[in-house]
């Protein structure tokens, strides 16, 4: 939609703005479209992203030790710490200013791999939201610019066990969803169960990509945790456009 | 967890404190966390900047000084360091020659010193970059990250900060430190795993009788567990991947580092240091020069690895010139 205005709560032309779908039955469907994500509910996402970090930061690194180097938890839980305090004075214009700035942070403070990947993911994806508020549709492409940037800065194709393993399959349940009419809460609820059931599905995987690659098949078994904090993130994201 | 520590989280604020007040021919920046050589930038003179995670220690920061790196940047404990720092790593050393970076080949590391190395490239910093892939233990293939950076890092940062230190150019040096990386393999055995500050326990539980085979320098577990062995056999198991990998013959000869991961006492390193020897002897290659100690560590792991670099004699000539940094010092 791409209309821009000052302040955070719904907007009279959101509601306003019609869009159509074609229904199931072939028959066009009038719905009313008053779904967008706006700088404030792009603030709120990140900053579930950063409690839910901290609520599982033991989990990460647990599952990290099993197959890398126990330091997952600690290091996700350092960069969404300096976000939050990134974005404590941050005056957003566009959703995409939010993101962004998440992304840049990130690339400074965690290291390792995950640093990059997060940073690149968040970066890619903001620069593609140049308004205060966004359609659900837009979120969409920006996920996908996400996914792009971590593949090609990773190097990693699906089933390596690796954070794409949640973030791909999240993406395109999230796309999928609102294909068929669902609204932007619903969609991004099956987003979110989408990179669970993809973070669990790397448990019989063997790592074909970073440091557990090392383990070879002893890699088997185990839950990747990139893909288990990229499930974090699609929770989050569910729960700030639910409100929650 | 038993560890000399104030807090887990500021481990490296405090350990490079400790580094900024005993070494004044360093200047540690805390803002950007480097360790520096105090003269830099030297002008004319290709400057090497090397870093990883921290707990590998005396690497790298140890190996700050005339002859050997320029600058290091240190992450947290086991975590590469970040594109920022490094970026400010290279440009506090640039003397105009360009930078080489010597980066271990993990996932972290190859990201972020290549971030750094586009960054630098935009501020109009020549930047090379090495790396170092010594590790047989891991299978170089599409199947894994590729084989990891260990022990010939030393040798890397070695005999190229000497080459470096001797005028040469930037495209000399990265060759020579390609060369060196290209004629060294290493293998680590563990007997014991490590327990990083932010875990507080063990990487991994690991029975009385038991040992990790393959073990990288971050306390994950390693390709294979096996019962204990006499420290012959033990050094059979390594020396055979090393060889296997890269055959020598009489002619040949060898710069041998036995290094401890940090929780084995010298003594058993000495014990390994001449299983080692006996095995080359085998060969017919002769040790030419050598290093027995922690160097490449991986924080309380106890266990070694052994890496060995079939050596040119320009590598002998470059190992043997005088190097003053605070764990490698001779010659001068």
């Amino acid at each position: 939609m791409g209309c821009t205005r000052g302040d955070a709560g719904p907007a009279v032309g959101d509601l306003m703005a019609h869009h159509q779908f074609a229904g199931h039955d072939g028959g066009i469907v009038i719905r009313i479209e008053e779904d967008s994500v706006d700088v404030a509910m792009a603030s709120a996402w990140i900053r579930a992203v950063a409690s839910a970090v901290e609520e599982h930061r033991d989990q990460l690194t647990q599952l990290d030790a099993a197959i890398g180097d126990a330091d997952h938890g600690a290091n996700m839980s350092r960069g969404f710490t300096a976000v939050l305090a990134a974005l404590e004075d941050f005056q957003a214009g566009t959703v995409g200013e939010v993101l962004t700035k998440t992304g840049s942070t990130l690339m400074s403070t965690v290291g390792g791999a995950s640093g990059p990947l997060y940073g690149a993911a968040f970066r890619a994806a903001g620069k593609t939201l140049t308004d205060a508020t966004v359609t659900p549709r837009e979120l969409v492409e920006a996920l996908h610019a996400a996914t792009a940037a971590v593949t090609q800065l990773g190097a990693a194709t699906l089933g390596d066990k690796t954070m794409l393993d949640a973030l791909a399959p999240a993406v395109s349940a999230f796309e999928e969803a609102l294909f068929h009419g669902a609204d932007l809460a619903s969609a991004a609820a099956d987003a979110a169960k989408a990179a669970d059931e993809g973070a669990h599905s790397t448990i019989p995987l063997q790592a074909r990509k970073g440091r557990a690659s090392y383990l070879g098949p002893r890699s088997i078994g185990h839950q990747d945790p990139g893909a288990t904090s990229t499930a974090l993130i699609f929770a989050a994201l569910a729960g700030a456009v639910a409100g929650r | 967890m038993k560890k000399l520590i104030n807090t887990p989280e500021s481990v490296l604020t405090d350990a490079l404190t400790g580094i900024a007040a005993v070494h004044p021919e360093l200047r540690v920046d805390f803002d950007h966390r480097l360790i520096v050589r105090a003269d830099a930038p030297k002008a004319g003179k290709v400057a090497l900047v090397s870093g990883g995670g921290s707990g590998h220690e005396p690497l790298h920061g140890g190996f700050v000084g005339p002859g050997m790196l320029d600058a290091a940047c240190p992450g947290e404990v086991f975590t590469s360091p970040v594109p920022d720092q490094v970026l400010a790593a290279a440009k506090a050393v640039d003397g105009g020659a360009g930078v080489l970076f010597v980066v271990k080949n993990y996932t972290g590391d190859v990201m972020n010193f290549q971030l750094a190395a586009e960054l630098a490239a935009d501020e109009g910093v020549t930047v090379r970059t090495v790396l170092v892939d010594d590790d047989v233990a891991v299978q170089d293939s599409t199947w894994t990250a590729g084989r990891r950076g260990t022990g010939a890092t030393l040798f890397v940062e070695k005999i190229a900060g000497a080459l470096a230190d001797r005028g040469a150019d930037l495209n000399k040096v990265a060759e020579m430190a390609e060369k060196v990386n290209a004629a060294s393999r290493s293998f680590a055995i563990a007997l014991t795993a490590c327990t990083t500050p932010s875990a507080g326990r063990p990487g991994f539980d690991l029975p009385e009788d038991e040992i990790e085979i393959g073990v990288g320098i971050h306390g994950e577990p390693g390709r294979s567990r096996g019962k204990l062995q006499p420290a012959k056999d033990l050094v059979g198991i390594a020396m055979d991947a090393i060889l296997r990998d890269q055959p020598m013959a009489a002619g040949d000869k060898a710069i041998v580092l036995v290094n401890g991961l940090g929780g084995t006492p010298l003594i058993e390193l000495y014990v390994v240091a001449g299983e080692v020897a006996a095995v080359l002897a085998g060969q017919g290659v002769p040790i030419a020069a050598s290093l027995v100690g922690d160097y490449v560590t991986s924080l309380d792991m106890a266990g070694v690895s052994i890496t060995v670099c079939r050596a040119d004699e320009e590598m002998l000539e470059l190992w043997a010139a005088p190097v003053a940094t605070p764990a490698l010092r001779w010659g001068t």
